[in-house]
């Protein structure tokens, strides 16, 4: 099996709000999906489904082989799960109480069991990939939004994961730094790394993405390559949103 | 006859070394009392941000009940009424600790569920997703953060903690202001003794504010 995300069904309410309706989903090994929609749609509450932090009601979810039962009924495959799948959080979510290079080592410490120096290791390596192997021993708050974002996804990098989600990693950045992090997630998809993203940026979504996911109320509309989402969108709403967004 | 009040110097500096023998018993009750009470504000705190309403209530209930009652009666209470249940006489010095203990216990709960109540939920987002455990995620991410906003009530219990102490000279402990009492039923000289037992308070208060500022600053420091 080569899907490492397969979604049957699924649905997810808030209260009386029904967020996510039907969805079916598979995302392959190396895949690149980017998930679009306006704010409320439910895309990132589509992809923190994917690693637990929210429950669904109904329907089928297995992540890398490890089914998640409706209402979070399977504790142990979610805990395989969450080592495996790495998040991003628009908001960075580093611990300020830690420095940068701790930020990165708490993970494989405490989950992996790793040494003091196999943890500093992993964490020097990362930085240095993510282009900020001088600001180890800084605290977060010391950082710019971009740094800090880098830094995010450079400890989620350290638990080795089999995906990554991100949920609007620059939508909390300023301008001039969504480049920096844009970049940083250019090179890890071509390495082949197994990407979920939720994200406004559409010219990063046309040239990473490998398939293109529209959400609407809950609803995936439309799905396909870029190319043809972003130039030939065959739902109705798919086209108002593109040309909303597209429009300046 | 008219009235001339003179602040006799000398009967103050007199009282000091009977004065200062009751800091001991003041500072023994007081954190004695506090690091229980600290002890107890942890494990009722988090209790009563569970989930679970059957094991919130008997935190909200501890809570409720010491922060409601007057700290003078729970003293009363432990050293008068509850020998009488337990068959056993209870030492004024252990009343002390176990009412200072339980009565700060309760405001360091809310102080607890306050501090961790203000730690963005996306720290714990992000530990969980790390793969950390719920108690991985809360020990090493969510309460080092809380603690260190927990510093200034904290603080502010300890000092409000230690003057609650003078009300136990009610029961007998030899604390400042029972050795105050205890000094002027033989000198009759009230204004000045009160004068230094108010000035022993304040030194060990001031002491304290002063090393809570310090260590405030530099728990702020590293975030």
């Amino acid at each position: 099996m080569t899907d490492i995300v397969n979604m049957k069904g699924m649905n997810k309410y808030f209260g009386p709000l029904h967020v996510l309706k039907e969805i079916d989903l598979t995302v392959a090994k190396g895949e690149v999906v980017v998930v679009i929609g306006a704010s409320g749609s439910g895309k990132s509450t589509l992809i923190r489904c994917v690693n637990g932090l929210e429950e669904f009601e109904s329907g089928e979810l297995t992540v890398d082989g490890h089914p998640l039962a409706p209402r979070s009924g399977n504790p142990q495959s979610l805990a395989e799960i969450r080592k495996e799948v790495g998040m991003v959080f628009q908001q960075f979510n580093l611990f300020p109480h830690l420095t940068v290079k701790q930020n990165i080592m708490l993970a494989p410490k405490k989950v992996k069991d790793a040494s003091q120096s196999e943890a500093s290791e992993i964490a020097e390596r990362l930085l240095n990939r993510v282009g900020i192997g001088n600001q180890a021993d800084k605290y977060p708050t010391h950082l710019s939004g971009g740094q800090q974002q880098r830094v995010a996804i450079a400890r989620a990098l350290a638990m080795d994961p089999r995906l990554m989600l991100f949920d609007e990693p620059t939508s909390a950045l300023d301008p001039e730094m969504i480049g920096e992090v844009l970049d940083v997630m250019r090179e890890l998809a071509k390495e082949g790394m197994t990407m979920m993203v939720v994200t406004h940026e559409m010219g990063f979504a046309r040239e990473v993405a490998d398939r293109v996911i529209y959400i609407h109320e809950g609803r995936i509309v439309e799905e396909g390559k870029p190319a043809d989402v972003f130039d030939n969108p065959q739902n109705e709403r798919t086209q108002a949103f593109l040309s909303r967004v597209l429009a300046h | 006859m008219e009235f001339q009040f003179q602040f006799d110097w000398q009967a103050a500096i007199d009282s000091i070394p009977f004065l200062i023998e009751g800091i001991p018993y003041t500072l023994m009750i007081s954190f004695g009392g506090l690091i229980i009470g600290f002890g107890l504000g942890i494990f009722f705190g988090l209790l009563s941000i569970n989930k679970n309403w059957f094991l919130r209530w008997p935190a909200t209930a501890y809570i409720e009940i010491f922060r409601g009652t007057p700290i003078l009666v729970q003293v009363l209470f432990i050293f008068y009424g509850l020998p009488d249940l337990i068959g056993a006489p209870i030492e004024p010095l252990t009343a002390g600790i176990a009412a200072i203990a339980l009565n700060s216990g309760a405001y360091i709960s809310e102080v607890v569920r306050g501090g961790v109540q203000s730690i963005d939920k996306g720290q714990t987002e992000a530990g969980l997703s790390l793969g950390l455990s719920r108690n991985q995620t809360f020990w090493s991410i969510v309460w080092p953060q809380a603690f260190r906003r927990m510093i200034p009530p904290l603080g502010n219990q300890a000092i409000v903690s230690i003057k609650d102490t003078s009300l136990f000279s009610v029961i007998g402990v030899g604390e400042l202001v029972r050795q105050g009492q205890i000094y002027i039923a033989n000198t009759f000289t009230a204004f000045e003794v009160y004068f230094v037992v108010a000035i022993l308070y304040l030194c060990i208060t001031l002491t304290l504010s002063i090393i809570l500022r310090f260590v405030e600053r530099r728990g702020l420091a590293s975030v």
